[in-house]
């Protein structure tokens, strides 16, 4: 179980890190050799993005990583073997992070079992609200997957509760509104809002969107347990290549 | 057939018309949502509300809208007689000032300042920025740079009437595009913004609504074409990009049926992949822009590149309504090329005098086809949605010689 594992580590280590990748970006090879420097550089989960052209969450960077894995020619079928392939090779839980029409298309109980076969631990899937979930939260209940539910800044106290009771693993926490990768204000009012995130459930915190050094990561000890690092790991990728992946993640905790 | 239309709630609590609509966005925007699909649904039923709408529709935009007997070209093709609902008569010159007024009222009344939008010809947000002038709302538009080349007037009406119109580069810059970064900038700040869909489209209350304001145009026709002709038409011609037209005159006649219809989708350059946009002719159930609906995808769930030579037509999904009557075998989904659109073009703008928008003569073509089989004592109402001045430029610089010989 994704929670178990999570409150093991949680036992050890005052903050979790989540990072993030876009399968694919650049290219699959790239790919491999970002989880493994992630991985050697200590991050506690990872979220393994399948490309789809309207990443309707996610901000500029993330948004062209899924644009030109795309381009590559990249297809689902791969990104289950990748996915395979890292949860074999590394011993921390892996999700699939994606948008719903990708599992719609391909059959939601078929797309929940190869996620089991392959290794995954469980899903983020930010356009679907539990309203619209049922199939879906069966599929991954069927096969021992974390289903994982987003709150977002104005989520009500009510709806967390609602949300909550569907989720399992953890929540995912935005830090604020709008898409990912931009400017945060990592602020008092974010400690309020965290604190209103507690109170709504017993799951494990996540925060993302727009933590990006020490000092996020620092601000968010003791408020939520999973700091969640996905667009400036993109950007460092970029500008200073795999290597520069590796230091960042070191230099966050 | 199983299922009629009056087992189906058009939509039901959550936005269905049948297994189609919904609402598949973040949980920062469905609170919006439901903010406003609560609003709408007060004002639907506020007197003041309603008097104000139809006031404007009145006064300010010229409805009700002209219903003209096309004779000359009925008559030159020796078939059924063409009707025209003339909505290229409407103020800023198509159908989509309608919705846009609803829509600026609503964002009033619940006190947003700024009204956002994509559009693809322009239109959409021609017609937004007009209404965001009238009742003192900012407005962004939010337009693919493509469409902006194409476009240049629409773009320069949008800025004099004091919108913002922002580019946009991502994908393929056409409408597609325009949508997502239009909900992007909604998700930074769901609060001061909102967004006024374009269509028929989008997560609910948008399909309903944008219906709802839309449906003056089929009520009127309803009414006109009996007082002009004593009986129903037999047949309604509309074109369907995302659908808001083709709904807006065929809710008035859903439960007439001896009135066939007709949603006349874009078949482009031909219908191969990326060069065409009929969805619902080509398309396969999926989830797009917050929806479930008819749309032209890959194996994969991607959704493909359209084409279409009309900006306003050019996207990979379609209102969920349509897609709900075209499985009920309601509504007729059936497409125009490229070459029969700019024949029309040209044909009604000479045989009538009227310079029809590329999007309506999607319409209009598929009728005139349809007239050339039909007796002359058969009706067909097409729905001439907007008009072509936007248009003229891009027409004459690519078929213009072809047409217009010196």
């Amino acid at each position: 179980m994704l929670e178990t594992t999570i409150r093991n580590k949680l036992a050890q280590k005052d903050i979790l890190l989540m990072t993030h990748i876009v399968i694919g970006y650049p290219n699959l090879d790239t790919s491999f050799e970002v989880v493994r420097t992630m991985v050697e550089a200590g991050v506690d989960l990872m979220e393994l993005q399948i490309p789809f052209s309207e990443p309707m969450a996610d901000g500029s960077v993330i948004l062209k990583a899924n644009q030109d894995a795309l381009a590559t020619g990249i297809t689902v079928d791969q990104c289950f073997d990748f996915a395979q392939q890292v949860a074999r090779d590394y011993q921390i839980p892996f999700l699939f992070m994606t948008y719903y029409n990708i599992l719609f298309k391909y059959g939601v109980e078929a797309f929940a079992e190869r996620m089991a076969e392959c290794g995954l631990c469980g899903a983020i899937v930010p356009d679907l609200p539990p309203e619209e979930a049922d199939e879906y939260l069966a599929a991954m209940n069927r096969h021992g997957l974390a289903p994982i539910f987003i709150f977002a800044p104005n989520t009500g106290e009510t709806r967390m509760r609602q949300i909550a009771a569907h989720g399992s693993g953890f929540i995912y926490c935005m830090a604020r509104k709008g898409v990912t990768g931009l400017q945060t204000d990592f602020s008092q009012q974010l400690g309020g809002h965290l604190a209103h995130c507690r109170a709504a459930t017993e799951l494990p915190l996540a925060l993302g969107f727009g933590v990006k050094d020490h000092d996020d990561v620092q601000f968010i000890k003791g408020k939520a347990d999973i700091a969640v690092v996905g667009s400036e790991a993109i950007r460092v990728l970029d500008s200073q290549g795999v290597a520069a992946v590796g230091d960042l993640i070191r230099s966050l905790r | 057939m199983n299922r009629t239309l009056r087992d189906i709630p058009l939509p039901d609590i959550k936005g269905y018309f049948g297994e189609y609509g919904g609402s598949f966005i973040p949980d920062v925007l469905q609170k919006v949502m439901d903010e406003i699909t609560e609003a709408y649904l007060e004002i639907k039923q506020d007197k003041s509300f309603q008097q104000e709408l139809q006031s404007l529709y009145r006064n300010y935009v010229g409805r009700p809208s002209a219903l003209f007997h096309a004779r000359n070209l009925s008559n030159k093709i020796g078939g059924a007689q063409i009707y025209l609902k003339r909505e290229d008569l409407n103020h800023t010159g198509a159908h989509k000032i309608n919705h846009c007024l609803g829509e600026a009222l609503l964002a009033k009344r619940m006190g947003k300042e700024i009204l956002i939008a994509e559009t693809g010809a322009g239109q959409h947000g021609v017609a937004l920025a007009t209404a965001a002038a009238l009742v003192g709302l900012k407005c962004h538009i939010y337009m693919g740079v493509v469409d902006i080349a194409k476009e240049r007037p629409n773009v320069t009406r949008m800025k004099i009437l004091g919108a913002r119109v922002v580019p946009v580069t991502r994908g393929t810059q056409t409408l597609k595009d325009a949508v997502d970064a239009a909900f992007e900038a909604y998700l930074e700040d769901p609060v001061r913004q909102i967004y006024a869909i374009g269509s028929v489209v989008g997560p609910h209350p948008f399909p309903m609504m944008v219906r709802d304001f839309q449906q003056i145009i089929g009520i009127e026709a309803r009414e006109q074409f009996q007082e002009m002709t004593g009986r129903l038409p037999d047949n309604l011609v509309a074109c369907v990009g995302g659908g808001s037209n083709a709904i807006g005159l065929f809710s008035a006649f859903l439960d007439d049926r001896s009135v066939s219809m007709y949603g006349v989708e874009p078949s482009g350059r031909g219908l191969y992949a990326g060069q065409h946009a009929a969805t619902l002719t080509l398309g396969t159930p999926g989830i797009l822009h917050g929806f479930r609906s008819y749309m032209l995808q890959d194996d994969a769930g991607e959704p493909l590149p359209v084409y279409s030579v009309a900006s306003g037509l050019d996207y990979p999904g379609v209102g969920p309504q349509h897609s709900l009557l075209k499985d009920l075998e309601r509504v007729n989904y059936v497409t125009a090329g490229d070459k029969e659109t700019i024949d029309a073009f040209f044909e009604l703008s000479r045989v009538e005098g009227i310079i029809p928008a590329l999007e309506s003569c999607h319409a209009v073509s598929y009728a005139m086809g349809l007239a050339a089989k039909l007796a002359s004592d058969q009706t067909i109402l097409v729905n001439l949605s907007g008009r072509g001045d936007k248009d003229i430029d891009f027409v004459m610089e690519n078929y213009g010689k072809d047409y217009c010989p010196e």
